[in-house]
């Protein structure tokens, strides 16, 4: 198999016709591609592979949890509030006002990641758009740009996000806002630098020569070089975002009861830490282990992409 | 017939005639502002003056050592760079104007650049890079990518092999044969190529000159060749022009400059080239260290402190580029009648 096809390729530089005597049909092998070498190498990773699966797992039960949940989330009992992890009904015992942890949870997960991944995705497409404008046209406009960019990083993100979602008012719509505003500096600068590194490369100068519009230019060659990099910088804020917007919840500025949501979830379990400390540690733990998820997939990622080319 | 819509109308292709310069560059001028620790503005004179013309149909070879201006001049003559001042003129009219915009000009004069694996996006298929041009320029996908595949086949790539493969994937004489077939893409009259075969192993080089040969009869191509391999140059062009320190030092056929070079550069860099015959072989280089700094250059002729003719005058007077024969122009003051150089031929003979 490898005989033919080094062959080939030596005489190719030479003649084709000789080429093509040399090498049959199945010496052709189908190009993969960046993001194909990519995924082959992520499937590879056995982190990047788990965190992938647990990821997955838990968008599924988010997405399936009104249907799925064993008992009714919102329904309480004052007879049977906090229960213990591993009571008989009770799988992951019962908040303080006798609800189910387990339903809970899994209907919570669908707002958490929402309001995780949402400001996360609305930031890279802001921010992403920022930064490559700012990369490729360069000069007065990157200043501009990026110096207003740099009155954000002024403040600390988590105080930026309580300030916003203060000035706006409680409310899934507003945190989601604020914590969109808190990410797009952010990648707007990683934009910026990466595109930066391009724009002077001869490709760049050959796609002018050919008398493409700067927007063309951007879309077509700059963006499939830099849109990896911010991809990679974005995934691993959503663990971030994901901390951010319990944060905002715990302090009452998202999501409102009755509307299960593991920041509020520990907001609310707070007064129970002396009676039942295990159940009340339960959100925190789902969103250490899904910002875990995430961080460890993200970096499964940095590493697939750096290829040698 | 042109593929790429709303191109120029085909009976004012070649407008001035076969007489006419498909390129003339007159006082191309291009400073780089440096800022010193001292804050004192100086500049780079990276090109600082220089005039030729590229004849219709003719390979101009550009050579000279490193840092003397070459691709920046090749930059000013594409636009990438804007000039500081200088005029340039396409089949006689003024690039940058009303009657020839940049837009319209560089449809009909493309690259071919030095790095091969730098010039391809390492994100698109060789297919995809060489369909880009005539896509920008209107032409509906699917035609541009048959054409793509078309001018693979050309450059002597297949295409079911190399359409769809990446700039990785393939070698580099292979990316520079890509190169070559993006840009004849846009169906160019003038082909710059810098340092193009630079980069290339011997035999690989052979075969794309061969190949850039083929092309410039079959499309009738004009080229400026720039490189500092003087066999190569020798090799495919049909004029040199010989650069030193952002000004042109000698122009003229190729055979005159490399063979009876007037100028005392040309003959120390025909000096340097190593000897293939051993009894043959000096063992003093005729060109003693580096180029001079281009922010601050010697006064008069700049290649005066090298120089084994130089004299009191040359450090004074800066020679003009006249010609000595007819088509060959040089810039030393010892080829130049009455220039008081003790070297210089008389007066009578030259006229």
């Amino acid at each position: 198999m490898t005989a033919p096809i080094t062959a080939a390729s030596i005489a190719l530089d030479g003649g084709v016709l000789a080429a093509e005597d040399a090498a049959p049909e199945a010496a052709f092998i189908p190009s993969r591609g960046f993001w194909g070498h990519v995924g082959h190498r992520l499937v590879r990773d056995p982190v990047a592979v788990s965190a992938g699966a647990l990821i997955l797992l838990v968008v599924i039960v988010a997405i399936l949890s009104p249907w799925i949940t064993p008992m009714d989330p919102y329904k309480g009992s004052m007879l049977r509030r906090l229960r213990h992890v591993g009571d008989a009904t009770y799988w992951l015992g019962s908040d303080e006002l006798g609800r189910d942890m387990i339903s809970r949870l899994m209907l919570g997960a669908r707002l958490s990641l929402f309001i995780g991944v949402t400001p996360v995705l609305i930031a890279f497409v802001i921010g992403s758009a920022i930064g490559i404008l700012a990369g490729y046209v360069g000069g007065w406009t990157n200043t501009i740009l990026m110096r207003t960019i740099d009155v954000f990083f002024a403040f600390p993100s988590v105080l930026l996000a309580i300030a916003l979602s203060g000035a706006l008012g409680a409310g899934i719509f507003n945190s989601i806002v604020s914590l969109t505003c808190v990410f797009v500096p952010q990648i707007a600068r990683v934009a910026e630098s990466v595109t930066t590194g391009i724009r002077r490369r001869d490709y760049i100068d050959a796609a002018k020569l050919s008398g493409a519009s700067a927007l063309t230019i951007m879309r077509v060659q700059v963006l499939g070089n830099v849109v990896g990099p911010i991809f990679v910088y974005a995934t691993s804020l959503i663990s971030v975002s994901m901390i951010l917007a319990s944060g905002l919840s715990f302090l009452g500025l998202g999501v409102r009861p009755p509307e299960p949501e593991w920041g509020l979830m520990l907001n609310t379990l707070r007064t129970a830490i002396y009676v039942n400390p295990v159940v009340a540690a339960l959100p925190g733990v789902c969103i250490f282990i899904v910002s875990i998820a995430f961080n460890l997939f993200s970096d499964g990622l940095r590493s697939a992409m750096e290829i040698r080319q | 017939m042109s593929v790429i819509p709303d191109a120029p109308d085909p009976f004012a292709h070649d407008r001035g005639g076969p007489a006419q310069p498909l390129l003339s560059v007159s006082g191309l001028i291009k400073h780089f502002p440096v800022r010193k620790t001292g804050g004192k503005k100086q500049v780079v004179r990276a090109v600082d003056g220089i005039d030729f013309d590229v004849l219709k149909g003719e390979t101009l070879g550009i050579v000279g050592e490193s840092g003397c201006g070459k691709s920046t001049t090749a930059k000013l003559l594409m636009g990438l760079i804007a000039r500081d001042s200088g005029h340039m003129l396409y089949d006689g009219q003024a690039i940058g104007e009303r009657a020839m915009p940049w837009r319209s000009y560089r449809r009909q004069v493309q690259m071919v650049f030095q790095d091969s694996y730098a010039s391809l996006n390492p994100r698109m298929t060789v297919e995809q890079s060489i369909a880009f041009g005539p896509k920008v320029n209107g032409v509906p996908g699917r035609e541009a990518v048959e054409r793509a595949r078309a001018l693979l086949a050309r450059v002597g790539l297949e295409p079911k092999r190399f359409a769809g493969r990446y700039p990785h994937e393939i070698s580099g004489g292979q990316r520079q044969r890509v190169n070559i077939a993006r840009s004849l893409a846009l169906e160019p009259r003038l082909v710059l190529l810098d340092e193009a075969v630079s980069a290339l192993d011997k035999s690989v080089e052979a075969q794309v000159l061969n190949l850039l040969l083929d092309l410039k009869a079959e499309f009738g191509l004009t080229y400026i060749f720039i490189s500092h391999d003087l066999n190569v140059v020798r090799f495919i062009s049909d004029r040199v022009m010989v650069m030193y320190l952002g000004r042109v030092s000698e122009i003229g056929p190729s055979d005159t400059v490399l063979d009876a070079p007037a100028h005392p550069y040309t003959e120390a860099l025909l000096a340097s080239m190593p000897s293939l015959d051993p009894d043959n072989r000096t063992q003093a280089a005729l060109l003693q260290g580096d180029p001079p700094n281009p922010i601050d250059p010697p006064t008069g002729c700049r290649f005066h402190p090298r120089c084994a003719l130089a004299e009191g005058v040359c450090a004074e007077k800066e020679p003009p580029l006249d010609a000595i024969r007819p088509l060959h122009r040089v810039a030393c003051l010892a080829r130049q009648p009455g220039s008081g150089h003790s070297a210089a031929p008389g007066e009578a003979l030259a006229a």
